[in-house]
């Protein structure tokens, strides 16, 4: 019998037995599900925390030098106070480091606080307001939806313009336009001039509710003492140029703050990498305990269509000794009951592979996770399956096969 | 009422080629738990194209026994089977699936038919293991039902058809490879007198087209309408008797 007529028939068993069917692949189901909707969530977490994350927090090939890193899980109380004890970073330390760069990059200042910006009667809270110069745009790759950016005059010449996030302009116009029209920012009149695309959200946290404005401008004093900024951003064409670029501004910081050289750097040179370590630890532990759950759900998948074929195997016994005697040899035998086996398995997988991609679409919808199916696992998923189905039914097969036809025939 | 002439048949000889069933001092004996139980003790036989052979005997008499090994189901203790002049006694087991394939049509008293599977596909069954291609084996089954006279029945389903009718079925499933010898194991033993009378007739009109047919049965009037009738006993040839149809 060729395989192919092995598994018609053995798909034509399974239809005609849905419901002890659909029993026996409910295993093969869940660890099919569960590796496609997995793999696509530590997909998505990945992604997110790659590009969106980081991307959004740091910039592409982009290091910060701050007092202390910008992102700061698990951190004990006296490595805190140490932090907190270091000496701020000011103007002329970004100037130096500027000036000392070989690598082309591009720069910007950035410093921020949590203010409220006030329209006509109506007031936008907590309001993160960056003082950056003009720069800041690129680096962190937001693009002007409307209007335009702050120039580099503007930023030195300290113009009180403004531009809006995306939540703010809402917020505060509705949907007018906020263009040439005066917000308030600490008693100060800013006259917007741009807002930025809308930027959605990271882990929770939304990320429009900001107003850039010139580094120079008046609003400087609600953020720092003068002289004073939180992070200088350098953003080089490439990872290579970025290490380099980071070892000048290590050396001239050194330099500045008369470090001997056994005494640790008392700033950071903070880059994205700090934010995936701390992803790739958690996805590591994701990684290892997945696939885990998949291959018990798998196991047990397995053992449950073991048993059944064992079941379907001595229920149709006498089928098997018509079978015999009409022709068909042990590997015909052998053959349908594996391919019973495998079509079942792949079955469950298939039903799995639509409830992965049905659970990642959803995950797609109700978090920001941007998980995706991965092709990948779809083809495992079915290899998996098959598989497991195929082992699973060797040993009832191999009971089948052996059948004597006269004893089969004569059972009731 | 006589006796048929036999073939005079030693071991190392081969059968004349018009004998379709040879057995030549056919024994089988069965270990029941350390004690031999010798079903068949000796049976030499031969049957004929286009004979039509009753086989009777009391239970216990070893007329499944050599059912099953001329069936090709069972292989002998000792002794040798020849069928169509090949020595089958000592073939394998991937073999013997062959040689019932190719050569023998079986007709069961449960019918065993497939429940979920047509009449049709039924009858198809014995082409799929000889490797028939899909339309040459809905042909061909179409033919066989046809000619048991149930080409108005070939979608039904078991369930759906009466008792003459799934062994008629059976019959034209048996048919279906064109097999050297029709194999019937008390083929009416589940029907009544009516039904058993039109399964009787279909046996008649294809032994007139030149179908060996074997029949076990305990029925005497069953086997009057065989040409031959041979009668075990104790695992031995009883009578052998033709007679007339």
């Amino acid at each position: 019998m060729p395989v192919f007529e092995a598994f018609r028939l053995a798909l034509q068993t399974i239809r005609a037995q849905k419901l002890k069917s659909g029993f026996s692949l409910l295993g093969v189901f869940i660890g099919v599900a569960s590796l496609i909707a997995a793999w696509s969530i530590v997909n998505g977490v990945n992604r997110y925390m790659t590009e969106k994350f980081a991307q959004t927090l740091f910039g592409v090939n982009t290091f910060q030098l701050r007092r202390r890193p910008m992102f700061t899980p698990n951190v004990p109380d006296s490595v805190w106070r140490a932090w907190r004890r270091r000496p701020r970073i000011r103007f002329s330390d970004a100037e130096a480091v500027s000036a000392a760069l070989t690598v082309p990059v591009i720069t910007a200042w950035q410093s921020d606080e949590n203010v409220s910006v006030f329209y006509g009667g109506k007031e936008a809270r907590d309001i993160q307001l960056t003082t950056a110069s003009e720069r800041y745009f690129d680096i962190k790759n937001l693009r002007i939806a409307l209007g335009r950016p702050f120039t580099a005059q503007e930023n030195r010449s300290g113009v009180p313009v403004a531009v809006l996030g995306d939540a703010v302009a809402k917020r505060l116009f509705v949907d007018r336009t906020p263009l040439e029209h005066n917000v308030r920012i600490g008693g100060i009149a800013y006259r917007v001039i741009g807002v930025v695309e809308k930027q959605g959200s990271v882990l929770g946290f939304p990320l429009d509710r900001f107003v850039v404005v010139p580094a120079l401008s008046p609003a400087q004093n609600l953020v720092n003492p003068p002289g004073i900024l939180d992070a200088f951003l350098v953003k080089a064409r490439s990872e290579p140029e970025m290490h380099e670029a980071m070892e000048v501004a290590e050396g001239v910081m050194r330099s500045r703050r008369h470090l001997r050289p056994n005494q640790d750097n008392n700033f950071v040179l903070d880059t994205s990498e700090g934010v995936q370590r701390f992803w790739a630890g958690i996805s590591r532990i994701l990684v290892v305990v997945l696939p885990g759950v998949v291959v018990v759900s798998l196991v047990i998948g397995g053992i449950v269509i073991m048993n059944i074929m064992l079941m379907s195997v001595a229920e149709r016994t006498r089928e098997i000794g018509l079978r015999k005697s009409l022709g068909a040899r042990r590997r015909d035998v052998l053959r349908q009951f594996l391919a019973e086996s495998a079509a079942l398995a792949t079955v469950g997988a298939a039903f799995g592979i639509v409830a992965g991609i049905g659970l990642t679409l959803l995950i797609n919808a109700v978090s920001p996770l941007p998980a995706s199916v991965s092709p990948a696992s779809v083809v495992l998923g079915v290899v998996m399956g098959a598989g497991v189905g195929v082992v699973a039914g060797v040993y009832p097969a191999s009971r089948a096969a052996r059948l004597d036809p006269i004893a089969a025939l004569r059972q009731e | 009422m006589t006796a048929p002439a036999l073939q005079t048949f030693r071991t190392g000889d081969t059968p004349l080629p018009d004998i379709v069933i040879l057995t030549h001092k056919l024994t089988r004996e069965y270990d029941m738990g350390g004690e031999v139980v010798r079903a068949l003790q000796g049976v030499s036989l031969q049957i004929k194209q286009n004979e039509y052979v009753a086989v009777m005997g009391p239970s216990g008499s070893g007329k499944s026994t050599l059912m099953n090994l001329i069936g090709c189901l069972d292989t002998p203790t000792a002794g040798e089977y020849w069928l169509n002049a090949q020595k089958v006694s000592d073939l394998d087991d991937d073999a013997l699936a062959r040689i019932r394939n190719k050569e023998i049509g079986f007709v069961f008293q449960t019918f065993n038919l497939l429940p979920r599977a047509t009449a049709l596909h039924n009858v198809e069954l014995p082409l799929i293991y000889a490797g028939h291609g899909a339309r040459e084996r809905r042909a061909q089954a179409a033919h066989a039902l046809e000619r048991v006279g149930l080409a108005d029945r070939m979608e039904h389903r078991p369930n759906e058809l009466s008792g003459g009718q799934r062994q008629r079925v059976a019959i034209a499933r048996a048919l279906v490879n064109q097999p050297s010898i029709l194999l019937a194991d008390e083929p009416t033993g589940n029907l009544d007198s009516t039904t058993s009378g039109e399964i009787m007739l279909v046996f008649a009109e294809l032994h007139r087209q030149g179908q060996t047919i074997v029949m076990v049965t305990h029925e005497h009037d069953i086997a009057a309408h065989a040409a031959r009738v041979v009668t075990l006993r104790d695992g031995l040839i009883a009578t052998d008797q033709r007679q007339a149809a």
